[in-house]
This record gives structure tokens, C-alpha cells and sequence, in this order.
């Protein structure tokens, strides 16, 4: 099997060596760039599986960065961000990144989110039925079953339990939900999405107060899980 | 650039109330002179001069003793209506007059510019003494966690055959506390800072306080297990409108405060309820409690309770403070009549029962 190529866009010399030992280590092959120029330049030349982006660069925003690579790179993007910088994080949701980690970040968590989102890359078939853990949707058929027995959902539970379940590993922002399922004109509304993921866990998940599936990424949004 | 303006803005301000002020006094006079002997009145005025010194800056006093010497001269002094003096005695205690008037404005101004001097002197006796706890606090909070990184790392380099797979464990277990509370600390300053410089926006959004709590106390029960931390939901509980990131920020170091300066086995209980359109949290523990004494100071920043064991900052507790206030909220702190300590929350916002939205 080839080993996936990622392309590393940091300027700090000690993330980009931590971040290479603990990739290499882990069968990836690793590509470094110190400026976002330089990042642009390699990603072109060499399209890597994914790109790890710092969103603090020094030469151009890591926002533009995303901009530029967005224009044509449709692979996985994860943007490294520090804490506290929740806005910075949906503005580069918003702007096409996959997936985002706030320094300090545990390795476990940078290697669980790449495995993730390469598999997604790779996972392009739609097929109508979609197992997650005990979890089994039909999509067409708009049919969601719990350990093979089927769950009374409303039709907008269903349509948002679908779009996380499409989204897989992602995070979806709170506009972006509340766009797709209400529409245009809902994105402020937080307490719908607030109630709904709500009742959602009750059928879904084993306990709706530390919810497995449906995760909070407090002040950004929401990921669905299923590997944990 | 504002400030400089509304200082104008407050002496052309100041002007015309003491313009008109000494113009109401010599019209009272005027009409009363009937009863009034002019020297009176040359009291009278002079004492409005000295009010006006007391509370107004330099200018308008200066005004208002020219003013009313003039004012003294062309409607009292004979002859009437002209600003010339024959008599002697008169053109003396007119003379008298301006220089007393003028004397007083300028001595209660020197007097104002001591004052200020002392004023802001003290001030900056305060800042720098803060700073000096601040750079205390600091030096020991962040060099504890450095010390215990370069020595760890030290040990595992050089001894790395003779070290037991055990020790080695310990090691990189103490470094990865290490860094964590250092990591705990810099978000403390961090946070302090915006609080200071007010930096601190706080975006409101709906939140469900349940969900909210409950993370912050799975993280905490997954870490530690030397205390016992009960959370019951309160499933009647609306949405409220908070800042997510801070509210958890503030549960965070309610608790740490809580694990950090109670006994092992101690309960730190955490209820969530609304009151009104208030959104209440009380977190208890059955520990020790805090002396009564010290009780009004827990809230000041790096303030800590005297022979505590060390681990905290000082800070987070003030942080904590800023930033329910920032919520326009109040924090209580009290000791449980059965012993401990509680902490209320209290913070006034927008509600939501969005439960029982239509559902299709």
C-alpha cells in the first residue's frame, strides 16, 4: 500500500518535528513547508493526500492560504489554530478546511482526526445504506435503524441525523446546519439546532447526556462520530 | 483623544455655570439692595467665588473673580451704572476684592494640583505592588511546571539504560501534568488580560447549561478521582442565552478551585436551575469551608488564602468573577451551614422553552 502523503504548512521548526515524528512514525509520508508561499508551491507540484495548515503564519494569513489552495485542491485541509480562537475556526470551516486542532494538541486526537479524513477521501461511492456503530441508515428510503430496530423520527430529525451522517468525522458549523436544514434565514437560530440535536440523542444515542455520536465543539458546532 | 474633549467640553461647561451662577447671586443682590449694604454684598459675592474655587477647575474661577469684581463695581459700588470710583475707601475695597478673589482661586487650585499629585502617587504605589504579587505569583506558578519539564526530560536523556521502565513512566507522566498546568496557567493570564484590558467580548448565544455542565464535569471525573463530583440535570432547565466559552471557563475553575483546595473524598455538588429569567448555578463542596474573615477578599485578584498549599494563581477566582460580571451576573461565595464552601451564580438573561416546538 502507498503511504499517504501530507503536507505540513507551519513556520515553527518544533511543530513541524513533532509533527513529522509523530506522522512518519505512523506509516504517513511527510512534506514540510515553512511559509505559506512555499506550502502553495508544493501542494501544486505535488498534490499531497492532505494538508495540516497553521492558520498564525507569518508571510500570509493561513485564511488566505486556505483560499488559495481551496481554488483548486479538493482534498482534505486541516487547520491548526491556538485556543480561543472559535471565530477563526468557523471562518476557516466556512472558507472549505476539513477538520480543524487547537495547540496544544494531543497526538492521539491529530492522528484519530487524519485517519478520519483520509478515509473519507478515499470513501467517494454514495451507497444508500450506511452503518454507524450500532446505527444503520437508508437514505432513500429515509429509514433509520438503532440495533436493527427501526426509530420514529420527524422528518427534519431525519434530515439533520442524515446530513451528520453524510459529514461523517466533520465539523459542521451551526450556520452551515442550520442553513441546509431550515434554510437561508435560519442561520441565526441557534435554539432549534440547540433543541433538536437534543431530542435527536435521546433516540440515538445509548446515554443522551454524554453523547457518543453527536459531539459538541463548543462554540463552532457539531461532529458526528462513530469510531469512539 | 475623548478624554482630552470631554475635558474641554466640561470646562466650557464649568464657564457657564459659574457665569450664571455669580449672574443669579449679583441679581438677587441687586434687588436687595434695598437691604443689602454693597460690602455685604462684596461678601456675598466673594463667597460664590469660593464655592465655584472648591468644585471648578482653574478657568472658570478665574472667570468668575473677574466677573463678579466687575459686576461688584458697575451695579454697586457708587456711582451706580459706571465702572469709575470716587471714593477712596471704595476704589480700596474693590481693589481688595479682585486680589482676595483671585488669591482664593489660585491657592485652592495649587491645593487641588497637591492633592492630585498624592493622589496618583498612591495609585501608582498600588500598580506597582500589584505587579510585584503578579510577578511572584507568576515566577513560582510558571517556573514549578518548567523546572519539572527541563528536570524530567534531563533524567530521561542521560540515564536512559539505568532508568526502570516504572521511573520512566513517571517521568513522562510528571511532564505531561507539567504541561498541562502550564498550559492551565497561561489561559489564566490570558484570560485575566482581556479581562483587564477590557479585550473581553462576550457572545451570547442559546445554551443548553445541562450539556454545558455536564462536559466540563465528565472532563474533570475523567481526570481526577480523588473527588466525588455530582451533577444532576435539571431536565426542566430552558435554554438560556450565555457565552458558552466563558460560562464553561467559569465552571472549570469553580471546580479545579474545588479538587485544588478540599480534602480527597470530598462531594462538589453542581446544581443548574432558573429562577425567574435568571440562570442560576450553585456549586457546594462538604470540605473545609472558608474562614469567615477571608471570606470578602476571596474575589480579589491574586489573593490567596493564607498557608494553602500552592497550585493556584490567585487568579482564577477573579477571573471567574469577571466574567459573570461580564454577564452582568453576581457570584456569592458562602459557607454551607453544614460546612463547605458554596459558590452562587447568578446571571440575568434571555430564556427559551423551545421543548415543545413544532416537530415535523
Amino acid at each position: 500500500m502507498n503511504k499517504a502523503e501530507i503536507l505540513i504548512i507551519d513556520d515553527e521548526a518544533p511543530i513541524r518535528k513533532l509533527l513529522e515524528i509523530a506522522l512518519e512514525s505512523n506509516d504517513y509520508k511527510v512534506w514540510q513547508a515553512e511559509t505559506g508561499k512555499a506550502g502553495v508551491l508544493m501542494a501544486v507540484n505535488h498534490p499531497p493526500e492532505l494538508i495540516l495548515l497553521d492558520i498564525g503564519l507569518p508571510d500570509k494569513s493561513g485564511h488566505e492560504i486556505l483560499k488559495e489552495l481551496r481554488s483548486w485542491y479538493t482534498k482534505a485541509i486541516i487547520i491548526l489554530s491556538v485556543q480561543n480562537s472559535e471565530e477563526d475556526i468557523v471562518t476557516a470551516l466556512d472558507n472549505g478546511a476539513t477538520d480543524y486542532l487547537t495547540k496544544p494538541f494531543r497526538t492521539a486526537e491529530l492522528l484519530a482526526r487524519i485517519r478520519s479524513v483520509i478515509k473519507r477521501n478515499q470513501r467517494n461511492e454514495e451507497s444508500t445504506v450506511s452503518n454507524f456503530g450500532n446505527l444503520q441508515i437508508d437514505f432513500s428510503a429515509r429509514i433509520v435503524k438503532r440495533n436493527n430496530e427501526v426509530l420514529k423520527l420527524t422528518s427534519t430529525e431525519f434530515n439533520l441525523l442524515s446530513l451528520f451522517m453524510k459529514n461523517e468525522g466533520r465539523v459542521l458549523t451551526h450556520q452551515y446546519i442550520l442553513k441546509e436544514i431550515w434554510g437561508v434565514g435560519y442561520q441565526t437560530e441557534t435554539q432549534y439546532l440547540r433543541v433538536f440535536v437534543g431530542t435527536l440523542r435521546k433516540k440515538i444515542e445509548d446515554n443522551p447526556n454524554q453523547p457518543k455520536y453527536i459531539v459538541t465543539e463548543s462554540g463552532v458546532g457539531y461532529r458526528f462520530s462513530s469510531s469512539l | 483623544m475623548t478624554n482630552l474633549e470631554t475635558k474641554k467640553y466640561s470646562i466650557k461647561k464649568q464657564c457657564i455655570v459659574s457665569i450664571a451662577a455669580v449672574l443669579l447671586i449679583a441679581t438677587v443682590c441687586f434687588y436687595a439692595s434695598k437691604f443689602i449694604d454693597y460690602r455685604i454684598t462684596a461678601l456675598i459675592l466673594l463667597m460664590t467665588v469660593s464655592i465655584v474655587a472648591i468644585v471648578f477647575d482653574i478657568i472658570p474661577v478665574l472667570i468668575t473673580a473677574i466677573l463678579s469684581g466687575l459686576l461688584l463695581n458697575f451695579f454697586f459700588i457708587q456711582p451706580l451704572f459706571t465702572f469709575h470710583i470716587t471714593d477712596t475707601e471704595d476704589i480700596l475695597l474693590f481693589l481688595m476684592y479682585l486680589i482676595i478673589a483671585l488669591v482664593n482661586a489660585v491657592l485652592t487650585f495649587k491645593i487641588r494640583q497637591v492633592e492630585k499629585k498624592a493622589r496618583d502617587k498612591e495609585e501608582k504605589e498600588k500598580t506597582i505592588k500589584l505587579y510585584n504579587t503578579l510577578l511572584n505569583s507568576l515566577s513560582h506558578e510558571l517556573r514549578t511546571p518548567i523546572a519539572t519539564l527541563i528536570g524530567a526530560v534531563d533524567i530521561l536523556k542521560e540515564n536512559n539504560q539505568t532508568l526502570s521502565k516504572k521511573n520512566q513512566e513517571d517521568l513522562l507522566s510528571e511532564i505531561d501534568k507539567a504541561s498541562i498546568r502550564l498550559n492551565r496557567q497561561v489561559e489564566n493570564l490570558l484570560n485575566m488580560s482581556r479581562l483587564e484590558t477590557g479585550m473581553l467580548l462576550i457572545k451570547q448565544d442559546w445554551c443548553d447549561v445541562n450539556e454545558l455542565t455536564n462536559g466540563v464535569v465528565q472532563k474533570f471525573s475523567s481526570l481526577n478521582t480523588n473527588h466525588i463530583i455530582d451533577f444532576q440535570l435539571n431536565e426542566s432547565l430552558p435554554l438560556f442565552k450565555l457565552d458558552s466559552g466563558l460560562i464553561a471557563e467559569v465552571l472549570r475553575n469553580l471546580i479545579h478551585n474545588a479538587v485544588l483546595y478540599t480534602p480527597e473524598k470530598t462531594t462538589i455538588k453542581i446544581e443548574v436551575l432558573q429562577e425567574s429569567s435568571n440562570c442560576i448555578i450553585v456549586i457546594s463542596d462538604n470540605g473545609n469551608g472558608f474562614p469567615e474573615s477571608e471570606i470578602q477578599f476571596a474575589f480579589d485578584k491574586f489573593y490567596r488564602l493564607p498557608h494553602t498549599k500552592t497550585g493556584g494563581s490567585g487568579l482564577g477566582l477573579s477571573i471567574v468573577k469577571g466574567f459573570v460580571e461580564a454577564h452582568n451576573g453576581t457570584i456569592t461565595l458562602e459557607n454551607n451551614p453544614i460546612g463547605g464552601a458554596k459558590f452562587t451564580i447568578t446571571i440575568p438573561t434571555e430564556t427559551s422553552y423551545l421543548k415543545n416546538l413544532k416537530n415535523e
